[in-house]
């Protein structure tokens, strides 16, 4: 579903990845793993838009989107939550989700997502009217997850969901990931928090210095002694 | 000083004051948009009503008629701006600020140089219209009926702008991209198409302004000057990029104005407006409604 070839992306001539490839295939969960600046989050910035990779080429569905416009990326159904969630702070929950359908026509085809959002996070329907910057923070990356969500994506992207959430959220946020993926959709997800992403995700890759260092099923990676040592601590 | 002077005075002073706000509403909201101040905003209301003016010379078009024509030329001409100069400005790597306001001061220089050059510095007037000149009398109190239009329009105008922003979802995408223009892209909304139709609306708004303003001020290139001022002080004193905020910073300049015209010479009549301005920014530097 979605390949990423040799992909090479650099910020003001320091290279961030270099010959990145990787694939995700229709009904995967794919882990991206690795330490602070190995490259994980430019390797998805690279796929959404936000950063145009040097060189290589991603495809996604048979069509190439590399260098293509962040907002088009996302129309053709690839949904990126970034790290910092970059909700609409001072609009209300309710009009963030509605964002989401943007691209929708007809009031039933806009809330069709609805049901499934409110299903994994109840607590945003609690919420309808506050404001997205009134939410904690675990309530806020459902509430980026569920405005992905809003946009009919065949493909979610999720950079560091846990971060700055307290743990009993964490976990909430990986069961919705994984019934998430149980309802159709793929997942790409990157995460430091690799033990715990490791017990949801099909498949993962290891970066290091803005290389594939290791990839395999989560199963190969939990047990491979490298990575026990150097990335789970055991 | 009668009573009666005081309130004839007041009424024409709210009445200018809903105009003023409808003529800095475009710059507020633009600013609001993407923090850019459009220093030619003045020439944006010069050449509407320079356009209201050839329609009623050439084509004996009522001003009022006019209006909306005039309202949808500007409305193409502010997303022609954007697109064609303020898009790139706002890229400038180095010295952005600078950058975007000479942008649009250019712009503006260019614009009033070449209506000096096309229109000839010469005054011009709407001599007649269905409303010029007429007034009513509401109470014992005489009004412009140009005037009580422009004022009509001016509160039509912000209840329409009022209900596009709240309850349309083009509304919801315009203050999505204000709040974060970089995160639009998530929910795959282009902001640059956001951006053009913002500066489409706000030109659109003054377009309007500028179309009521032809039936009873004189039309000449550097008639922006003056009103882009007023402007700007109302923009300040109702709160930077608060669209209501030009609504209430409007009336103020407006009832400012006239009462200071009422209590010094004619010649000090922008003075109030200033003062007003001043102690503003000195107690409350965001504005009456800014929420930055």
């Amino acid at each position: 579903m979605l390949s990423v070839h040799e992909v090479t992306t650099a910020y003001q001539g320091l290279v961030a990845i270099s010959q990145v490839s990787i694939e995700v295939a229709k009904g995967e969960i794919v882990l991206v793993a690795g330490a602070n600046g190995a490259g994980k989050s430019t390797l998805i910035k690279s796929i959404a838009g936000a950063e145009r990779p040097r060189s290589g080429t991603v495809t996604f569905d048979g069509a190439r989107i590399d260098g293509k416009p962040q907002h088009v990326i996302t129309a053709a159904g690839i949904a990126y939550v970034p790290e910092n969630r970059r909700l609409f702070p001072r609009l209300s929950v309710r009009d963030n989700l509605r964002l989401g359908s943007y691209l929708y026509r007809g009031e039933a085809d806009r809330d069709q997502p609805l049901e499934l959002v409110f299903q994994l996070f109840p607590r945003l329907s609690e919420r309808l009217e506050q404001r997205a910057e009134t939410l904690s923070g675990g309530e806020q990356q459902m509430l980026a997850i569920g405005r992905a969500l809003m946009t009919r994506p065949r493909l979610l992207m999720l950079d560091e969901p846990s971060q700055g959430i307290m743990p009993k959220l964490v976990d909430e946020i990986f069961q919705a990931v994984k019934r998430i993926r149980d309802t159709g959709l793929t997942v790409l997800i990157v995460e430091q928090r690799m033990a715990e992403c490791l017990d949801i995700a099909d498949r993962a890759y290891i970066l290091q210095t803005g290389r594939v260092l290791m990839q395999g099923t989560a199963g190969d990676i939990k047990g491979n002694p490298d990575v026990r040592k150097a990335y789970l601590g055991l | 000083m009668t009573a009666e002077t005081i309130i004839q005075s007041l009424a024409s002073g709210l009445l200018m004051g809903l105009l003023y706000g409808l003529i800095a509403v475009g710059l507020a909201l633009i600013f609001g948009l993407m923090d850019v101040v459009n220093f030619a905003h003045g020439e944006f209301l010069m050449i509407a009503m320079y356009a209201t003016f050839f329609l009623f010379a050439f084509f004996a078009i009522d001003p009022l008629l006019a209006a909306p024509l005039v309202a949808a030329a500007l409305f193409v001409f502010g997303a022609l701006v954007y697109l064609l100069i303020v898009r790139f400005a706002v890229r400038a790597k180095a010295n952005a600020g600078m950058v975007q306001i000479f942008s649009t001061f250019g712009l503006a220089i260019v614009m009033r140089g070449l209506a000096q050059f096309f229109f000839t510095p010469d005054y011009r007037s709407v001599t007649h219209s269905w409303l010029g000149g007429k007034t009513v009398s509401i109470a014992g109190i005489f009004l412009p009926v140009p005037q009580l239009a422009g004022a009509l329009v001016s509160i039509l105008a912000f209840g329409a702008l009022y209900f596009f922003i709240n309850r349309t979802d083009f509304g919801r995408a315009l203050e999505a991209t204000r709040e974060d223009a970089g995160a639009v892209a998530l929910v795959g909304i282009d902001k640059n198409r956001v951006f053009a139709l913002g500066w489409g609306l706000g030109a659109a708004l003054v377009g309007l302004a500028g179309a009521i303003m032809a039936m009873f001020f004189y039309i000449y290139p550097d008639v922006g000057a003056s009103f882009a001022l007023i402007a700007y002080v109302t923009v300040a004193l109702g709160g930077f990029g608060s669209v209501f905020g030009a609504f209430a910073g409007g009336i103020i300049v407006g009832l400012v104005e006239a009462s200071t015209a009422l209590l010094l010479p004619p010649s000090l009549k922008s003075v109030g407006i200033y003062a007003v301005y001043l102690l503003v920014v000195f107690i409350r530097p965001r504005g009456l409604f800014g929420s930055i």
